[in-house]
């Protein structure tokens, strides 16, 4: 099927869609999802236990797989390969590589958000700012940022500042993006009866648009952290002395591919933990900006 | 009656919104009406007639295209103080509790809340039947208990005149009479002048002193009824031959020029 001329006809204007931003759900009003009857204690046992199941099962097949058909460890280890491969470096080496990676990660995390949220509530407050920096923000976005990581270091030279930059560069969009949608999705009534109050629009942000935000910023949040690690990760790949990504590229250029999964099943622990972090966060600061079931 | 300025006065309010591809829409036209201090006013009136629009323009928060309104006999340029407003929805805050709802005027305004206007909004929240609810969280609430905290809150900064859009058309048949009857309780303990927008004929003849009946847009006024109603008004008033004739009366202006 061919497709007709009118879905052809999107205003170019409107931003590309992201598929980091378009996992954000706003929170749904009121509407708690309907739980079916309680199942029985065998299958809530299957469903506590699923996830671990699976994640077992999947490991298993892998190195069923890898002995049985005899796959060069150096192509496919085995996982328990990979977990000798992390005992063949010493835990202040890889503490050394961790620590690297981390750093850069929260400092271009912390910048994103320094930066973003007030770009957003910029973009949120003018219209004419929004009609100016807007393209510019889309135009920074859309170049591959591996592209862009070499130019950045030759440019800003072998420290902390490039790596940081890049970081900050991968993950700022969803952040600003879904920020500013919050901020003008705010109900008209409540701006309403802040201007029945005459409290100006200063407080009208703070005390209103900005809480009101407060789902959409947090789901930003999250997904900036994967992002994050990603710009810290792709940073290390092209100049870096330490650093998983670092050690990744170092390893393998050795073949031991074994400990280049393990740096690898270290920075998906940093991720989760990370991410796992902001939710900590948000429940315990922000309770009520998440659904109910979250709770 | 006292010689001095209505409470509200609309004085040929004409209303023009213009449209995104250049066209206008007028909302209202030649509109006037007075409303008198404690009076409660009912404004009747079919979906999109402007009547939403006409709050805003008591409230200050649009202003009129023609014509002139008056609060106090000045005519309106910014919202005031000694005028509250009840939204159609409860447009309640969810990262404040039930307390700090009530107290938001004033945190948003002065930046700051006392002990003693906590206290102040404990009392109108006793005042609503939700004493119990003070430090609830918003979703635990039904929507009626919703919309007698933005009543509460309304009356914080005790207003002489209270604007309500509409306020119980989001409620279930029977919340809706029980708020009604609440609200005639409130007004009686706390005497303000009301000016109450419905689409509701029951609702508007049982609460009102008088109904404004407005035309389908632009939004004017057809006719002005008193309601001969005597208070306190009960139950028993919704049996009253007199409430059943004023009721028919206005449904059958409603539909007689729809018929034509």
């Amino acid at each position: 099927m061919r497709p007709s001329p009118k879905i052809r006809a999107v205003p170019t204007d409107a931003p590309p869609p992201v598929s980091a931003t378009a996992e954000v759900t706003p929170r749904v009003e009121a509407s708690a999802p309907v739980r079916p009857a309680r199942p029985g204690r065998l299958v809530r046992l299957a469903n506590r236990f699923a996830p671990t199941l699976t994640f077992i099962f999947v490991l298993a097949i892998w190195e069923v797989g890898c002995r049985l058909f005899q796959v060069p460890t150096f192509l496919l280890p085995p996982p328990s390969v990979i977990v000798r491969g992390a005992f063949e470096q010493s835990a202040s080496i890889w503490a050394g590589h961790v620590w690297a990676t981390v750093r850069v990660a929260l400092m271009g995390y912390v910048v994103a958000i320094a930066i973003s949220i007030p770009m957003a509530i910029a973009l949120a407050s003018s219209r004419a700012l929004s009609r100016t920096l807007y393209p510019l923000i889309v135009v920074v976005h859309s170049m591959p940022i591996v592209a862009v990581a070499p130019i950045i270091v030759v440019t800003l030279g072998a420290s902390d500042l490039p790596r940081v930059v890049i970081t900050f560069l991968i993950a700022f969009f969803p952040i600003v993006v879904t920020t500013t949608t919050g901020l003008l999705a705010t109900p008209e009534e409540m701006i309403e009866l802040s201007r029945s109050l005459r409290a100006g629009r200063a407080r009208e942000m703070l005390h209103i648009r900005l809480p009101f935000a407060l789902p959409y910023i947090f789901s930003a949040l999250k997904i900036a952290t994967t992002l994050s690690v990603v710009g810290a990760v792709v940073a290390e790949f092209v100049a870096a002395e330490r650093g998983l990504g670092y050690f990744i590229q170092f390893s393998t250029s050795f073949f031991k591919i074994n400990q280049g999964f393990a740096a690898l099943v270290i920075l998906v622990t940093i991720s989760l933990a990370f991410f796992q972090l902001i939710s900590l966060v948000q429940r315990v600061f922000a309770p009520w900006s998440l659904p109910k079931s979250e709770r | 009656m006292s010689i001095a300025a209505p409470a509200i006065r609309l004085a040929e309010v004409g209303q023009v919104f213009g449209k995104d591809d250049g066209s206008a829409v007028t909302a209202l036209a030649r509109l006037s009406f007075d409303v008198g201090q404690h009076e409660f006013m009912a404004v009747l009136g079919p979906s999109g007639c402007g009547k939403s629009t006409l709050l805003r323009l008591i409230a200050g928060l649009v202003f009129p295209t023609s014509g002139q309104v008056e609060v106090y006999g000045l005519r309106v340029s910014e919202p005031r103080d000694d005028v509250g407003i009840v939204f159609q929805r409860p447009t309640l805050l969810p990262w404040f509790d039930v307390l700090g709802n009530v107290t938001f005027p004033l945190r948003h305004k002065y930046g700051r809340v006392d002990a003693k206007d906590r206290e102040r909004a404990k009392t109108l929240l006793d005042l609503v039947g939700l004493a119990e609810f003070a430090d609830k969280q918003i979703d635990e609430l039904s929507g009626g208990m919703q919309q007698r905290v933005a009543i509460a809150r309304a009356l914080l900064l005790d207003p002489d005149i209270l604007l309500m859009d509409e306020p119980f058309s989001a409620l279930d048949a029977l919340t809706r009479d029980e708020m009604s009857f609440e609200l005639l309780r409130i007004w009686s303990e706390r005497p303000k002048t009301v000016l109450f927008i419905t689409h509701s004929i029951p609702e508007a003849v049982l609460l009102a002193d008088r109904i404004v009946v407005m035309t389908p847009r632009p939004g004017a006024v057809r006719e002005i009824l008193d309601v001969p109603l005597a208070r306190p008004r009960s139950l028993a008033t919704l049996s009253d031959p007199a409430f059943t004739a004023l009721a028919n009366h206005i449904r059958s202006r409603l539909f007689t020029r729809h018929a034509a």
